[in-house]
């Protein structure tokens, strides 16, 4: 069974991504403290709302710097939602505020497409581009999305999905070696987001 | 491709899941977590739990079944029928909701919508509306499960909700609502076309054909109840119908 840590930190519906990782059999603890990130063997951060809310949500309760430590070294680490939006270098959600920038880009507003409301609600196929074993190559699976601003300007190697959006394509998952951040919300995209969680649980 | 989500409408009554035609006359069809747990194994999108009683006894009565279903369905949740105060919302969070549906509550006090969005997110905030036509192009907004008027106009109402944070509209015919005669049209084109952000089409879909004339009117999701609770139509042949009749982005 595969040790899994929950970032607690008052922000998002960590049951559900509990219940999610428990169902494909790894063993859970949600951790609220710095020494716990320290000692995490895998980490995830959840994260919903607005970029700025989560990140002062971190530093206000000395979360910043352990998560920004961890995500220094080679630990695998899965941000979800604004979880990986933090992961990238800064978001222009409500001003500029700066992320973790594991992974090089900016977090910015989706593009206004013609019969598209924003926030962007609902399931999107995605292209897998073949970069991380989270994804299954053979399937063309759909996830559940719910969001306005979205991950750009990340180069190639870091982009390990993406989605259509009206003429264009949105980042749907980012990753660096073992630590990957996803936009869609995997412990609410049915037997595929299950899927998805469990090869995480393998890296 | 524009989106369709589909959505399961559990109306629910105590422990017990029920249906009635325009909101009045109800019948007890079951426990509702078996009901979600087949839609969630058939691919339904979404599930959207409404306490159909919540003010009857001034809460929403919903959490312990809300808490059994995040067990195993792993789809978004919605909750809905007494959400009043942030302490609600946040209770309802807690035991795995995703969103919150609230009418009566923002009507009595529109500050809450801005409230819920600055704690919780936009994306949490859905804002409950019930309409009933009054004449040409114009509807009121009722509270209470389509019992009580509340005197302001639809489309000025769903304007404020969205600037004041909601993430989505819930959007419920009073007049359509149950009878399975198809959705009010005209209602949907004019709350799509008034606001940016997505719009649920709840109450009326009784055949396949309303499908269409929901996406064709600008719905971005369609909350069914009657017509899977009464087994009349399944999500699958919902799923293929929209493909079949629009270019739609639909989860198969």
């Amino acid at each position: 069974m595969k040790d899994l840590s929950v970032l607690s930190y008052g922000v998002g519906n960590l049951r559900s991504v509990v219940r999610a990782l428990t169902h494909v059999g790894a063993s859970v603890t949600c951790i609220s403290h710095p020494e716990e990130v320290a000692n995490a063997e895998r980490l995830v951060l959840p994260g919903v709302g607005a970029f700025r809310h989560c990140a002062d949500a971190l530093r206000r309760q000395n979360l910043w710097q352990p998560v920004a430590d961890y995500l220094s070294g080679d630990r695998p680490f899965l941000g979800i939602c604004v979880g990986m939006q933090l992961m990238l270098e800064a978001s222009e959600e409500f001003g500029v505020h700066p992320g973790f920038a594991t992974i090089k880009g900016r977090v910015v507003r989706l593009p206004d497409e013609v019969g598209q409301k924003i926030p962007m609600v609902g399931w999107k196929t995605i292209k897998s581009l073949n970069k991380n074993v989270i994804f299954d190559p053979a399937a063309d699976d759909s996830f559940y999305f719910v969001h306005s601003y979205a991950a750009q300007g990340v180069d190639e190697t870091h982009t390990l999905a993406t989605y259509s959006y009206g003429g264009s394509q949105v980042v749907a998952a980012v990753g660096r070696d073992a630590k990957v951040g996803t936009q869609f919300h995997p412990e609410k995209s049915g037997e595929a987001g299950l899927a998805l969680l469990e090869r995480f649980t393998e890296l | 491709m524009k989106n369709l989500r589909f959505i399961a409408r559990l109306d629910v009554k105590g422990e017990h899941l029920v249906k009635g035609v325009q909101l009045e006359g109800l019948r007890k069809l079951g426990r509702p977590n078996e009901f979600a747990r087949r839609y969630y194994s058939e691919g339904i999108d979404e599930i959207l739990y409404i306490d159909i009683v919540a003010s009857l006894y001034e809460r929403n009565s919903l959490l312990p079944i809300i808490e059994r279903a995040t067990d195993d369905i792993f789809v978004p949740i919605t909750v809905g029928g007494g959400i009043r105060s942030l302490e609600d919302v946040r209770a309802a969070l807690e035991v795995g909701a995703d969103k919150v549906a609230i009418n009566t509550a923002a009507l009595r006090r529109p500050e809450l919508i801005n409230e819920v969005a600055e704690a919780f997110g936009s994306q949490c905030m859905v804002l409950g509306v019930e309409a009933k036509r009054t004449g040409p192009g114009k509807w009121e907004c009722y509270f209470d499960n389509g019992r009580e008027k509340s005197g302001k106009d639809i489309l000025e109402w769903v304007k404020e909700g969205t600037e004041r944070g909601a993430g989505e509209i819930l959007l419920t015919s009073v007049d359509q609502e149950g009878g399975q005669k198809g959705m009010d049209t005209e209602l949907l084109a004019a709350v799509s076309s008034a606001v940016s952000i997505p719009v649920i089409a709840s109450g009326g879909v009784g055949a396949v054909e309303h499908i269409s004339e929901a996406v064709e009117t600008g719905a971005d999701a369609i909350a069914m109840a009657h017509v899977l609770h009464y087994d009349k139509l399944s999500i699958g042949e919902a799923k293929s119908w929209a493909c079949d009749h629009a270019v739609l982005d639909v989860r198969q």
